[in-house]
This record gives structure tokens, sequence and C-alpha cells, in this order.
């Protein structure tokens, strides 16, 4: 057997790591973190346990910032963000959160991210931003030489940040903070729990209902062990939350999307408000609108292998005849759908739904067939 | 009835003149939920070393060496349905395949269930 090599750095902690020791998971270096790659209930039955109950899961490696007009004005602060993504920003309503991406001068993919205009009294002109962890230096550095004098970005190092996903997510954060129930996908709240300040999302990256939950570092723990006291929330490693993702059909950073991939080839159009498409003015404009206009060469597609072999990210994807046609960006065992799930780019000929083609595994062809994402339905509460 | 280790964590218990191989009990906690297992066609001839059978996690997949020379001569094709048997019962149940050894010599190379155990304590 392979053991995977150990690279020796120092590793950063996030605000909950002494809690993840605890609970006795498998740390792994992530994105320069130490962070839980499992429990020891492990990933499968991790995964099931999100989909059935809720999962708990530290997303705090990733970067909190936010961004804020001197003037106090929403429309400077989300016309200097429109600059730098192809997301409507202009049109937020107060607490309303929006996925984007940086896009590079070429349409390329420079990160994505969650965009939500601050509601809270007092915060006219400020915008929260989530990044990857891997990228946050990059990004930081990149926003912060396009700025506009009157706009700073202001990074929250000090944040923590947990996601509760799953059909019993808002059962157990209402809870301890009732207000919660009522908020839609995509929207947020500042919410006390005991005395904690939180700033709760209806937002997560697994398909299934949740909330993400943004705290000051010092009370992540308090916070994270009240919702681990419900009988139905288990701790939740970045093991799942990859199968979990997957399964969903959502991009990862640095594997679905990179530099190398315009959000048009992924199939983030979606993401791309009507106003911004035709008015461009962000990055990559002219490619994108270009795509959008005449189809991108390449697509991200979902694909099912159909014996029981995983197709791994690199895998190439020929046709049956054996012309070589892309490669797969994300592939493992979705526990959700109980097979080998796969996403990946293929020329535009051969995307269709239901299309045969072959990954090449360990030298075979493996028949498979490109699929509708998301491979486990969203559940999103709309 | 002896068994022997890799430093690669197989396992071969042989009977006879022939060896069952596997995985141990501590490279399938490493490993976690086992969700696909590739297992060679029976008569293949395997020299020491060589790639013998895949094992897939939900994260990665694994390769599983050869211990000994030999011929295969059965596959558990019981792991193709239930792969989590390796999780289970890796010692048992869980088993890959089983080998004809054409160089007996090459267990005396391999560990020990002692020397193992002493192997796994330091690395872990």
């Amino acid at each position: 057997m392979a053991e995977p090599a150990h690279i020796n750095e120092p590793l950063l902690q996030t605000p909950l790591h002494a809690e993840h020791v605890a609970l006795g998971a498998r740390m792994v270096p992530f994105a320069g973190y130490d962070m839980p790659v499992q429990y020891p209930m492990g990933i499968l039955t991790e995964h099931n346990w999100t989909r059935e109950h809720a999962g708990l899961f530290d997303v705090s490696h990733m970067g909190q910032a936010f961004l804020v007009a001197e003037d106090k004005s929403h429309e400077t602060v989300a016309r200097a963000l429109e600059a730098l993504i192809p997301a409507d920003v202009l049109n937020l309503k107060p607490n309303q959160q929006r996925y984007s991406q940086l896009l590079s001068d070429d349409g390329g993919i420079l990160d994505d991210l969650m965009v939500t205009r601050v509601g809270a009294p007092g915060h006219e002109g400020w915008l929260y931003l989530v990044v990857n962890a891997s990228m946050k230096e990059a990004d930081y550095a990149h926003i912060e030489a396009r700025l506009p004098k009157g706009v700073a970005l202001k990074r929250k190092d000090d944040l923590g940040l947990m996601a509760l996903q799953g059909p019993s997510a808002e059962a157990v954060l209402a809870k301890l903070a009732p207000e919660t129930a009522a908020l839609p996908f995509m929207m947020s709240a500042d919410v006390q729990i005991d005395g904690i300040w939180c700033h709760v999302s209806r937002s997560g990256y697994t398909g299934e209902d949740g909330f993400e939950i943004s705290c000051h570092g010092k009370d992540a723990p308090t916070l994270w062990n009240k919702l681990l006291a419900d009988p139905e929330v288990k701790a939740i490693g970045l093991g799942a939350r990859d199968s979990l993702r997957l399964e969903a059909g959502l991009c990862l950073y640095g594997h679905d999307i990179d530099t190398t991939t315009s959000p048009i080839e992924a199939g983030l159009i979606w993401s791309i408000q009507k106003r911004r498409r035709e008015e461009g003015g962000f990055p990559g404009a002219e490619r994108v609108q270009h795509e959008i206009r005449d189809g991108a060469a390449r697509v991200r597609v979902g694909i099912r292998p159909e014996g029981r072999a995983p197709a791994r990210e690199g895998t190439v994807i020929t046709t049956p005849d054996g012309r070589e046609v892309g490669i797969v960006t994300s592939g493992g065992f979705g526990p959700t759908v109980n097979g080998p799930v796969a996403m990946g780019y293929v020329a535009k000929d051969v995307s269709a739904i239901g299309t045969d083609l072959h990954l090449i595994v360990r030298g075979k062809p493996l028949p498979a067939k490109v699929a509708a994402m998301p491979f486990a339905p969203h559940r999103y509460k709309r | 009835m002896t068994t022997r280790y890799t430093k690669d964590h197989e396992y071969i218990r042989v009977e006879g003149d022939a060896g069952i191989v596997g995985i141990s009990d501590y490279a399938q906690g490493q490993l976690g939920d086992v969700v696909f297992v590739e297992l060679p066609s029976v008569g293949k001839a395997l020299s020491k070393g060589d790639e013998a059978a895949v094992v897939e996690s939900v994260k990665a997949a694994s390769e599983v060496y050869a211990p000994v020379s030999g011929e295969v001569v059965e596959v558990n094709s019981d792991l193709e349905a239930s792969p989590g048997t390796v999780n289970e019962d890796p010692a048992g149940r869980g088993w890959f395949m089983k080998i004809r050894l054409t160089n007996p010599d090459e267990l005396d190379g391999l560990m020990t269930e002692e020397q193992y155990q002493e192997f796994v304590k330091s690395i872990s």
C-alpha cells in the first residue's frame, strides 16, 4: 500500500483545533491549516449523517473580510467589487448573499467567493466576503491592489466560521436562535446565542439546507459545543465535506475551477445576473460575453461511471472510439448515490446528458455517461 | 500456518504452498471506508512488489503490492459487492487473493507478526 507523503511545515490552527483533537479527529494539512479530515465515525457515516440529520463543519480556515466604503454608500462599495467579479452586487438587498468569482483579465477564475451586503445597523456601505483558505492571501492582495480610493479591505482573521448542514439544521439552530428558522436560502441575520454574537446565513456547500455561522474566534468553541450537544448534530470532517459537495455538483477551487477555466465553461452562468451579462464591466467580460453568445468550446459536466470503480481527478476522458475529449476534475465515491460520481470538462460536442464516454482508469477504458448534476438533489430552503 | 507482513502493510498467511494476501488492520484503519477493490485475474503471474490490486477509500486509491512472487489462484470476489468487508474483517473475510508461491524463500525477507506490530508502533 502506498501512503501519502507528509510534508513537514508549520501549520496554522483554527479556533476549533482543540475541539477536533478532543473528538479524536484525524488531522491533516489542508491549505496551510491542520484540519480534521474525519472523526472516528468515518467519512461514509459522516456523509450519510449530514444527509439524514445535521453535520457540523469547521470552516474557520476560510478567509473572512469586509469591504468598506468610507462614504457609507452601498453603491460605492458595490461598484468597487463589481469591477472584480461578474455578479450583480448593486442589487443585493441588505443581508442578501450571493456566490461569485474573482476573475482575471482573460476571464479565468482566480477564486470563488461569497458576497453579502451587511445588514446590521450602522454598516451601510459594508460587504462581507468569504474566500477560500488556500487563496485568501492572493485574493486580498488582488482586491486591495484594485480598490478605488475610499474603499478599504478589512480582513477579519479573528473570526471563526462553522457550517451546520442537513435536514435537522433548521430545528437545531431554532432552539438556540428561533429567528433563524425563517431565513430563506442565501439570506443572513445577526443573532445572539446565549450572549454570543453570530452572523448566520442560510447557505452551505453540501446541497443540504443549513447555515453558515460566523462568530468571534474566542467564542467559536463555546458555540461549537452548544451545537454539538444536540443529539441530531455530529462533527463532520473535510473528507465528507468533499463527497457531499461533489454529489451536490458544486465546484472546488483549484480542482474544478481555476485560472484556466471561465465561469461559462464551468457552468456558473447562473451566478452572473442579467445586468452584468449585458453590461460587462468586469475582468474577462469579453470572453464571458463571447462564450454566453456562442457557447464555450468545453464545458463542465457530471459523469457517472457505469461500474463500481471511482474515476479520480486527472482521469482522461475519451469517446468510446478513443478520441480524447476531456479530463475529470473531481471524482470519487458518492455515498448517497451509492456509486462512483465525477465531474470534469469535455468538448462541447460530447457534453449532452446521456452521451457515452470512456474514462481511462489505470490504463483501462471504463464506460461512463454524461449525467445531470446535482447527483443528489439540492434541498435548499428557498 | 505463518503470517508475514510487508512494510507497505500487506499480509500473507501461508498455508502449504499458497498464501492468502490482504491488508493489515492498521492499513484498513488508515484508509478509512473502503468503497471499491480491484482484484487481479486468476492465473496472473506476479513478481514480488508488483501492483496486485487496488483498494479505494472515499478519499483515495491505493495500490496493494504482491508481498511475494507467485501465481494468483483465487480472488475474493465477495469484495466487489461488499468492499466494506476489508474494514470489518481485514484478516478474515476481507482477504484479497490467494497466491501460489513460486519462491517461498522470499517470505524470509518479510516481517513476523511481532516485528510488524513494532513497525506499526514506530510509524504511528
